[in-house]
């Protein structure tokens, strides 16, 4: 359209005064082109904004949130302002003195002087708690009677429950009095803070999710080999069959990657549990002892075997669509100069097929770091990946600052892919089906 | 590709090895589709083929599970829920993607590459983090456990999808037609009603029916947000996995086997249709 349009201006163009060209009202011709142009732009832009406007309501913004809560930490700040003041000076080895107390004494009285939706103390509890366990039924004990106490109130509130009486707690009260904290990720990464405040690893059987990162980028690894590995020979298999044959056969391909996920699960559970499909036909044709059947599922084998069934076929068509493109006289030209069928393969057919399996892998290996479904169903303890881990601190633990740190690091790496593939394909390039 | 005449024996075994392997692998993609299909007719409560079945004796085989599934409540309304929240959010999804990628394939667009990885990042950001994400928004909200807060969510997840099938069939699009329609006389709507819709429709349906199965299948999201008035069908199959798992599931699965076979046939139409159309070659 930009053409017929300047073409337009064009031939209206006129020569003013000056020499210069413009159009028929006066108007200096490049003037006018830009103003048309701005004008194609803004109409394009206005196309785009009624979705762009809703995904970064609905999607983009909510994440970004979801990211802020990692690091947002208004609880302590909220719950004891006076107590903060009073500990700033306090050099976190012996417990604060009387001063510190009382000031807390002025909170809890402040805090118990508001409307019941608005308390302070038990979301205090919780966020505390999740520093040192114990810390919730502390305040929530205290919080009770604490308005009522009398000076001197450090024995107050040390005999209504010990944890008043120990260090740490202060000692976690005042590094968690800033409105964003790192704690979260500390604890994202298996670490904590020790008493000096810097930062170390937790005690060997404490350890959680570093590990699970680690399995889950390497079942992921796993998952995507077993798919290349899969993938490769039907994808070259479907390139070289004629195209009506192919098509048939790709129905065996597309089936799959249409129906239901939970469908495709299911039917895995019903192969492949004790009493299933396969154990069943190994023990009817007496290949095994029916004492013996073998737990092929709710574990890491299970989770394997389902996921790469699920994602194969994310693999198979971008390798298709590359190998089609490959013409087969290039391997015909090497093998007539003398090529083995395998030098030739090696040498000429398989570095064109390259930006399939790039294509291919990072589709798989991104779509499989986050899955989160066929874990659950399939994985049992030995195959969960850190998105269940995810949901576990998202609906039962309620630690929904942690679920948020362990999210945001899941997020940032397959982001990076995200861009990695960008790089290789380009994200418009995506083929559906 | 049949074998040359002068084939060696080394090359005939590798060939016939090679379609073996092939075979096997076709076999392990749909054997676990088809073996559920049997197994939802079976007569006993079991996960296995039982020996009545083996035989082909007729009282191997019941539609119990089938009725079952019929016959109660909470499958009919997750069904009823299932179309009712996949088919609003296709429309939103197709008209809003629709539109974005007509914006997005014109040539003047500003920053094209940043919105296109903004608009499609709902296909790549992991299930459970636009599920968190969501889960707290839309609590804020006050339509977390609603129908609307679950159509939005899928909506969003369904529009990368439209946009890439609706630009996928723009790049073919002349645009000449446009101008010949505007030099006429046409206003632009009536331009994109009667000359750029039809011809992008293949494009559009195909795309509207990819957000549609996104929504239909989808249950990360419908667990973190949808309450119990708004159980979809996948939602109903994953406490029917986790519970009591029951053939009835196989019944479901089944018939889900189906509606998929009719949108597999549905947008392969479609892309030979629109290839025809574009001047491709089908294929």
């Amino acid at each position: 359209m930009a053409q017929a349009d300047a073409g337009a201006a064009f031939e209206d163009a006129q020569t003013d005064s000056s020499g210069r060209l413009t159009t028929a009202d006066g108007t200096p011709l490049r003037a006018a082109l830009r103003r048309a142009e701005r004008r194609r732009k803004v109409a394009a832009f206005l196309l785009v904004v009624p979705l762009l406007a809703f995904i970064l309501t609905f999607f983009v913004f909510p994440i970004a949130q979801m990211m802020w809560r990692s690091v947002d930490n208004p609880q302590v700040v909220r719950a004891l302002p006076n107590t903060l003041e009073a500990l700033r000076d306090w050099d976190g080895r012996e417990l604060p003195g009387e001063e510190v107390f009382a000031a807390l004494h002025a909170d809890f009285v402040v805090d118990s002087e508001r409307p019941r939706r608005e308390q302070a103390m038990g979301p205090l509890g919780i966020r505390l708690n999740y520093e040192l366990s114990a810390a919730r039924s502390a305040i929530s004990r205290t919080a009770r009677s604490a308005p009522g106490f009398e000076a001197p109130y450090r024995d107050a509130f040390v005999s209504s429950h010990r944890l008043w009486g120990q260090p740490e707690l202060w000692r976690i009260i005042k590094r968690e009095g800033r409105p964003l904290t790192a704690s979260y990720y500390v604890a994202a990464l298996d670490r904590q803070y020790d008493e000096d405040g810097s930062v170390i690893m937790r005690d060997e059987n404490r350890r959680i999710y570093v590990s699970l990162f680690v399995r889950t980028i390497m079942l992921s690894v796993a998952i995507t080999f077993l798919t290349f590995l899969l993938g490769f020979p039907i994808a070259y298999y479907l390139s070289i069959l004629p195209m009506r044959h192919a098509s048939l056969l790709m129905i065996c391909v597309l089936l799959p990657f249409w129906t239901s996920l939970l469908v495709r699960t299911s039917a895995w559970i019903v192969l492949l549990q004790q009493q299933g499909v396969i154990n069943s036909t190994l023990v009817a044709i007496g290949l095994l002892d029916d004492a013996n059947r073998i737990q092929m599922i709710y574990n890491m084998t299970g989770t394997i075997i389902a996921m790469t069934h699920i994602l194969l076929p994310f693999m198979v068509l971008p390798l298709y669509s590359v190998m089609r493109t490959i013409p087969p006289s290039y391997m015909r030209a090497a093998k007539s100069l003398g090529a083995t069928p395998f030098t030739a393969f090696r040498r000429v057919y398989f570095p064109q097929t390259l930006p399939g399996i790039g294509a291919g892998g990072v589709l798989v290996f991104i779509i499989s770091i986050g899955y989160y479904i066929t874990p659950a169903l399939v994985g049992g303890q030995s195959g969960r990946m850190i998105s269940n881990e995810i949901a576990r601190h998202m609906q039962q633990s309620l630690n929904w600052g942690l679920a948020a740190a362990l999210g945001t690091m899941l997020l940032v790496g397959v982001l990076a892919l995200y861009w990695l593939y960008n790089r290789l394909v380009g994200a418009d390039s995506l083929k559906l089906g | 590709m049949p074998l040359p005449a002068y084939a060696t024996t080394k090359d005939r075994i590798w060939y016939y090895t090679f379609r073996v392997i092939c075979y096997a692998i076709f076999f392990f993609l749909m054997a676990p589709i088809l073996v559920m299909i049997p197994l939802s007719f079976n007569a006993q409560p079991f996960f296995t083929f039982t020996s009545e079945m083996l035989m082909l004796r007729p009282e191997g085989y019941s539609l119990r599970w089938y009725q079952d599934f019929l016959g109660s409540d909470s499958w009919m309304r997750s069904i009823r829920n299932s179309f009712m929240i996949g088919i609003a959010a296709t429309i939103l999804a197709t008209t809003l993607g629709t539109l974005a990628a007509l914006g997005l394939s014109r040539s003047e667009m500003p920053f094209k590459g940043l919105v296109m990885a903004l608009l499609i990042s709902p296909m790549i950001v992991p299930l459970i983090i636009s599920a968190a994400g969501m889960f707290f928004f839309f609590s804020q909200l006050n339509i977390a456990q609603s129908y609307l807060g679950v159509v939005l969510a899928h909506t969003a997840l369904g529009t990368p999808f439209v946009i890439i099938t609706v630009t996928a069939t723009l790049v073919g699009f002349d645009h000449s037609l446009t101008r010949a329609a505007a030099s006429l006389g046409a206003s632009p709507s009536t331009t994109f009603f009667r000359i750029t819709m039809p011809l992008i429709l293949p494009g559009v349906i195909s795309g509207a029916l990819f957000a549609f199965i996104t929504s239909f299948d989808e249950i990360v999201i419908v667990l973190f947000i949808a309450g119990p008035e708004q159980r979809t069908i996948p939602r109903e199959m994953w406490s029917g996995i986790r519970e009591d798992i029951s053939p009835t599931i196989l019944a479901v699965a089944t018939l889900m086997v189906l509606i998929s076979v009719l949108l597999l046939v549905t947008i392969e139409l479609l892309r030979r249709r629109s290839e025809r159309l574009r001047g491709l070659t089908p294929g």
